[in-house]
């Protein structure tokens, strides 16, 4: 099987979580972080995220691909950002500390400088906690852990389903588009943009359409076994919650209530120190 | 809405997100602007929700788009995600009067189509994830409406050759409403 969710076997704290626990941690951290701007919270935040990265037993170089997607992305936006908008700081923060004029508009100011942080470090403190979950949660597991979070367990069954035949499609797409350049399509840079995109669609059209034949078997092999008859369900990957599992919640709801209780003590959801 | 979902709409919504989730990984053109790539999926996601209904042109957008940002290790851009989820959902109300599974697919529904995915990429694009994007990143508000501009018009325009394409190769397969008739 084709391992895209990078999802590394390890005997470790981090792995022995349900993916239940997990995920819901997952999402209020990131609600967390979303909803502050408080750069020190985010500092703690980040340094928590490092350290439940160092628990897990995986190692930087096992997701230094991802770490690098993430890098460029965090660059460019930063870039975009001051391109577009060098006084979004001083508008935020309704002050001004210029340090050092550029050219023009652009000039470096302390507010600005704050903004960027507060941005860089929004992705520093959720950034090493998704690709842990990633990385430490068996996808299987997952989807019957949705539903143990209180998603109708037809939803759940369809990101099962997803996970389920994310491999075959790949595959199928590769099979089709060797098929496709035997008979003589050209995919790459040499050919002009309208060639590839019609190139593209060859190779679209019978991927989808196969798609959708297989939607018409799986659903009736299933119609067949009677899914969907009862309220409830049972599912073979699902572990039992445990006491870490409890803590790890409970964790993600005092974080979210720290940036609540942030924000309404401060009136704001920034933290301003000038 | 338990009782709405039947055993069809749960494997599309599944399989449609493999499908989404392959599209946005392995099946992009490289465009001639660096860095930017012209997105199939969307062309996909219009069509299944054309044929599926609006709940699973959501949740094919949602979940699709959410296993993407989950592999791709950028981190999950929520706002995006959720921007994804109720495009599919729009096309879906939109493209109700439109019936694939009976064949038709003449110039009416082709236009009607391409007036509702316009629509749903509007609003999903230079609405929703910037509108999302300002209150959760709290980012410019100029930087993020241009790239949901941009994003907008090459959305549009691919749905509109990939999405039509997929719906007439889709009609074309089925056989016609009222294309037996009774022997006297």
């Amino acid at each position: 099987m084709i391992n895209v969710f990078n999802y590394i076997d390890k005997d470790s704290p981090v792995h022995a979580l349900t993916g239940a626990s997990k995920c819901a941690c997952m999402i209020l951290w990131s609600v967390a972080a979303m909803m502050t701007f408080c750069t020190p919270y985010l500092i703690l935040l980040t340094a928590f995220a490092l350290l439940a990265f160092k628990l897990s037993k995986i190692k930087l170089k096992e997701v230094r691909v991802l770490l690098l997607f993430t890098l460029v992305f965090l660059f460019l936006n930063n870039v975009l950002i001051y391109l577009f908008s060098p006084e979004h700081g001083v508008e935020l923060y309704s002050s001004r500390h210029e340090i050092l004029h550029i050219a023009g508009r652009y000039n470096l100011t302390l507010e600005q400088g704050l903004y960027h942080l507060n941005v860089i470090l929004k992705y520093t403190s959720t950034v090493p906690v998704i690709i842990l979950f990633v990385a430490t949660t068996n996808p299987s597991e997952f989807a019957a852990s949705l539903n143990k979070l209180g998603v109708s367990y037809k939803v759940s069954y369809s990101v099962a389903l997803a996970l389920r035949y994310i491999p075959d499609t790949i595959s199928e797409y590769h099979d089709i588009s060797l098929a496709q350049q035997a008979r003589g399509i050209e995919m790459s840079k040499k050919e002009s943009l309208g060639k590839r995109l019609r190139a593209m669609s060859a190779i679209l059209i019978p991927l989808i359409m196969s798609g959708m034949e297989r939607i018409d078997t799986v659903a009736n092999a299933m119609e067949l076994r009677g899914f969907g008859k009862n309220r409830k369900r049972t599912w073979y990957m699902s572990r039992p919650f445990r006491a870490g599992d409890i803590a790890v919640i409970v964790l993600g709801i005092i974080m979210v209530a720290v940036s609540l209780a942030y924000t309404a003590y401060n009136g704001s959801r920034y933290w301003n120190p000038f | 809405m338990k009782k709405g979902f039947s055993v069809r709409t749960i494997v599309a919504i599944g399989i449609g997100a493999a499908l989404f989730f392959v599209l946005a990984r392995f099946v992009s053109v490289p465009s001639p602007v660096p860095n930017t790539n012209i997105c199939t999926q969307y062309g996909l996601l219009a069509f299944m929700a054309a044929v599926f209904g609006p709940l699973a042109g959501l949740l094919i957008g949602f979940i699709g788009h959410w296993l993407t940002d989950l592999s791709a290790g950028w981190g999950v851009w929520w706002s995006w995600v959720i921007a994804s989820g109720v495009f599919g959902l729009l096309t879906g109300i939109a493209a109700k009067k439109i019936d694939l599974d009976d064949g038709e697919f003449g110039k009416k529904e082709l236009i009607r189509f391409n007036v509702a995915q316009a629509i749903a990429h509007i609003v999903s694009w230079i609405v929703v994830a910037p509108v999302l994007d300002i209150l959760i990143y709290a980012e410019p508000v100029n930087k993020v409406f241009l790239q949901g501009t941009v994003a907008a018009a090459v959305n549009i325009v691919t749905t509109a050759i990939i999405g039509s394409l997929l719906c007439f190769a889709y009609a074309k397969a089925k056989p016609k409403k009222d294309s037996l008739k009774k022997e006297q």
